[in-house]
């Protein structure tokens, strides 16, 4: 009895003992191990004042309708690009310069949801000269120069509803994309029952040319498609790049509750496009012109007031037999992302509701076509057979995959929304080899220089859409998160997680040596074609046509000319056309008028900017400079006296007296 | 006079050619919000920026302390300096082609003296720049001119002034250089070896 007892004491201890250790193995070393990770993850981020960062992260605004432009690794903040949505802080969409850009065939729009940021590439490279950025709501595609970071062209896509499986270009930006989110029907206006779905309602995938020199977008032509919602695209690399590939779900075909009734299949499709093949077929005249209503926006020259180009038709071309340039591929279930490895010959999709991440071959889906494995087809789109294109499945990627970029060293790093992680995986064995924590609920990732031939795959940026508790709280609505994780070893390391601006959606970095070589200091006074510029201070003036006046003002450190006018009535239009005359780098004048329903507007060196001004009310009305320009900025400050409509107070305009 | 002197004699005068080609003076001027320089050069017939546009931001930053604006059109000196240097340069070509050596001290004499008188030009302009400031000049501190210095550096402010030869004026040396050795070997080394 009594050495059993004994015994069983000793096994007691002996499990005392094992779980002392373990705990000890457990939760000490991973805390030792947490504090050094960080110490090193520190100096992997630290950038010394006055140094660069190596590089550019741009972030899409999402519900800001902007773009954001972000130091890597660092993450320090560098500036907003105003691309959809009124930005009374530079006088974007305000200006009369800028407010053309944001016309569409619904009138003027103050806002959009930008979404995908992609840059301009050269075989299959990022190039830095242009990035382009979709619109969701009223669907458009943006271009801003990468020159002098700022928006210079707006397209919009006819027929189309929801543009968010765009914009991406083709491997030599001969392309870009945009596709139909929510179908609808195709025909402009139509005016139909919201169930006559099946019947009425169409996709349209766009095909928008870009000019190689100046980088100017031309609707070419659109593909009619199923009524399906096109999600998400990519264009292929190397031996795909002839080729764009885009995600569909509902392919039930729902109109109504689709949580539930675009959920139903098990797979839906990805559809690949053979681009170039389609647009010979358009060159043949396969394609049929359409009447449609959109707007393309854009300046003529250097600089200007932007313009409002109508165009009242669009090539469109309706699969049918035999023309042979797009096929669905089977892919389970209600994809998401649809990403093409460096090598151009895997096709990864992001079946947000699938158990696996499916992996289709390039190669494989060629064959196929030449075989002819086809398992049906939908208004003359042959359905390719699932096994004939699929390569691999990744087995427990987590639960919902959404997106997928790549190493180049044979890795792919998915992010995986419910299960809140990014996993990595091989494209040899298709296997999970390492995964880490998103906080929380990650949408996007990339890679820096992703999405190219040739990623650099230093960092890895994880776009997350709740910080609950990650910073400091700043009540119920927070800013969406982001995490940057270094990627050059076998272990994925959290470096660091910051706040971001707007709802980024997609990102993009690439290499700061290949942008800041062309990034302009100022604007050339010289080249300034803007039709109200002012040359030579001595020209300034103030001019009247009827109700309209027009001001022709200069500035430079530390004062405007005129700076002292009478003469305007109440019922004026008042133009006030800005010209900073400075040719120094950074050096930025802005206005502002009492009482003026308008915003300011920030003029870069030799740069033209106007606003427009009714005043409504008699009175004095100062204006001043509202960029802190120089040592008697405060000093920088001017009146204007309006009279009563009638008045006969004689135009006149002067500066320190003369 | 040798034939070999005769050559470097050339070479000293067609040293000067240098001088249309290249600036002979620089100010470079630094400040905090300057992190890239700004400055200007000084050349026989134009005043321009380091950069394209520094002239106009100088100007426009010197306006504050009532300083007058530097303008090309402004200098007789740019106007004369071209004919003085292509005199100069046929005076020394006919002196190689003569032979004389009298000719070439005569020439380097020249040289001598107008670079001193163009010294002496250099700082009156700089007095006169610097001194002669406008009454109504937003910032006036009291006891402060802001002559820059005529070699070396100066702190004018936030500014600190730097002025120094530039190119051209290596050109300038060469060519006295030369024209010094002539005589040298002419005047004093032939005589010691005969």
């Amino acid at each position: 009895m009594d050495n059993k007892k004994s015994n069983t004491l000793r096994g007691l201890l002996l499990g005392a003992g094992f779980i002392a250790v373990a705990a000890f193995i457990f939760t000490g070393c991973p805390s030792q191990q947490s504090m050094f990770d960080s110490g090193d993850a520190a100096q992997k981020v630290y950038v010394a004042p006055g140094e660069h960062d190596e590089y550019y992260g741009f972030f899409s605004g999402g519900y800001s309708g902007q773009l954001s432009v972000w130091g890597l690794p660092s993450a320090r903040f560098l500036k907003v690009i105003p691309v959809f949505s009124q930005d009374p802080e530079t006088g974007y969409g305000y200006s009369e310069e800028t407010k053309p850009l944001l016309m569409t065939s619904y009138g003027f729009i103050p806002w959009d949801d930008s979404h995908h940021p992609h840059i301009s590439q050269t075989n299959g490279d990022a190039d830095g000269r242009w990035i382009y950025i979709n619109a969701n709501n009223t669907p458009r595609i943006a271009r801003i120069d990468l020159q002098t970071f700022e928006t210079k062209e707006i397209l919009e896509l006819p027929n189309t509803g929801g543009n968010h499986a765009s914009s991406f270009v083709t491997s030599n930006s001969e392309y870009v994309i945009g596709a139909t989110r929510f179908s609808i029907p195709y025909e402009m206006d139509l005016d139909v029952p919201i169930d006559s779905y099946s019947e009425e309602f169409r996709g349209a995938l766009s095909f928008i040319a870009l000019d190689p020199e100046t980088g100017m977008m031309e609707m070419d032509f659109q593909i009619l498609v199923p009524p399906y919602n096109y999600d998400l695209g990519r264009a292929g690399k190397g031996p795909s790049s002839d080729w764009v590939f885009f995600t569909t779900y509902n392919t039930e075909e729902a109109h109504t509750l689709l949580e539930v009734n675009a959920s139903r299949n098990d797979k839906d499709y990805v559809a690949a496009v053979n681009w170039k093949r389609a647009a010979e077929l358009v060159r043949n005249g396969a394609g049929e012109t359409m009447s449609a209503e959109y707007y393309h926006n854009y300046y003529e020259g250097n600089q200007g007031i932007a313009i409002n180009d109508v165009k009242d038709q669009v090539t469109v071309l309706t699969p049918q037999d035999g023309q042979n340039f797009i096929y669905f591929l089977p892919t389970p279930k209600s994809p998401h992302g649809v990403d093409i490895d460096p090598t151009g010959e895997y096709i990864v999709a992001g079946g947000k509701l699938a158990t696996v991440i499916p992996v289709h071959s390039f190669s494989r889906m060629i064959e196929a076509i030449e075989n002819q494995r086809f398992e049906g087809h939908v208004e003359n789109i042959p359905i390719l057979d699932y096994d004939a294109t699929i390569i691999g499945e990744v087995e427990n990627p987590g639960l919902g995959p959404l997106h997928t970029e790549f190493d180049g060293r044979g890795y792919a790093y998915t992010s995986v929304y419910i299960s809140s992680e990014i996993v990595k995986w091989s494209l040899e064995t298709f296997e999970v080899v390492d995964r880490i924590d998103a906080y929380y609920s990650i949408g996007h990732l990339m890679i820096t220089g992703g999405d190219t031939k040739n990623p650099d795959a230093r960092y890895l940026v994880g776009l997350t859409k709740t910080a609950k508790d990650r910073y400091l709280p700043t009540g119920p609505k927070q800013n969406h998160p982001a995490q940057l994780y270094d990627i050059s070893g076998d272990r994925m390391q959290l470096l660091l997680d910051f706040p971001t601006i707007g709802e980024p959606h997609y990102a993009q970095a690439i290499r700061a040596d290949i942008v800041t070589p062309n990034v302009k200091q100022i604007y050339e006074m010289e080249d300034n074609d803007h039709p109200y510029a002012l040359r030579r201070v001595a020209d300034n003036r103030v001019e009247r046509d009827g109700d309209v006046v027009r001001i022709y003002m200069s500035s430079t450190r530390s004062h405007f000319r005129p700076d002292n006018i009478e003469g305007i009535r109440v019922g004026d239009t008042v133009y006030i056309h800005l010209t900073n005359l400075e040719q120094e780098w950074d050096v930025v004048h802005g206005i502002a008028v009492k009482g003026a329903n308008n915003s300011e507007i920030l003029v870069a060196p030799g740069q033209t900017k106007s606003i427009k001004w009714e005043p409504t009310r008699t009175g004095i009305y100062p204006f001043y400079c509202t960029a802190f320009c120089s040592a008697l900025h405060q000093e920088m400050q001017g009146y204007i006296r309006v009279s009563a409509a009638d008045s006969d107070v004689p135009l006149t305009w002067s500066t320190g007296g003369n | 006079m040798e034939i070999k002197s005769r050559i470097v004699m050339t070479l000293a005068a067609l040293m000067l050619i240098g001088l249309y080609y290249q600036p002979f003076w620089t100010i470079d001027m630094s400040a905090p919000q300057y992190p890239e320089g700004i400055g200007m050069y000084i050349h026989i017939n134009d005043v321009t920026g380091h950069n394209r546009h520094d002239l106009q931001s100088i100007n426009t930053l010197n306006h504050y302390i009532g300083m007058a604006e530097i303008h090309k059109e402004d200098f007789w000196e740019f106007e004369v300096m071209p004919w003085i240097f292509g005199f100069l340069i046929a005076f020394g070509l006919i002196a190689a082609a003569v032979g004389n050596i009298k000719l070439v001290i005569t020439w380097l004499a020249l040289m001598v003296v107008l670079g001193i008188l163009g010294f002496v030009d250099f700082y009156m302009w700089g007095y006169e720049y610097g001194h002669n400031l406008s009454p109504d000049a937003p910032i006036k501190v009291p006891g402060m001119s802001y002559q820059p210095p005529m070699l070396g550096c100066k702190q004018l402010l936030n500014i600190n002034a730097c002025s120094w030869p530039y190119i051209g004026s290596i050109y300038l040396g060469l060519s006295v250089m030369l024209a010094g050795g002539v005589i040298w070997i002419e005047k004093f080394s032939k005589k010691q070896n005969t």
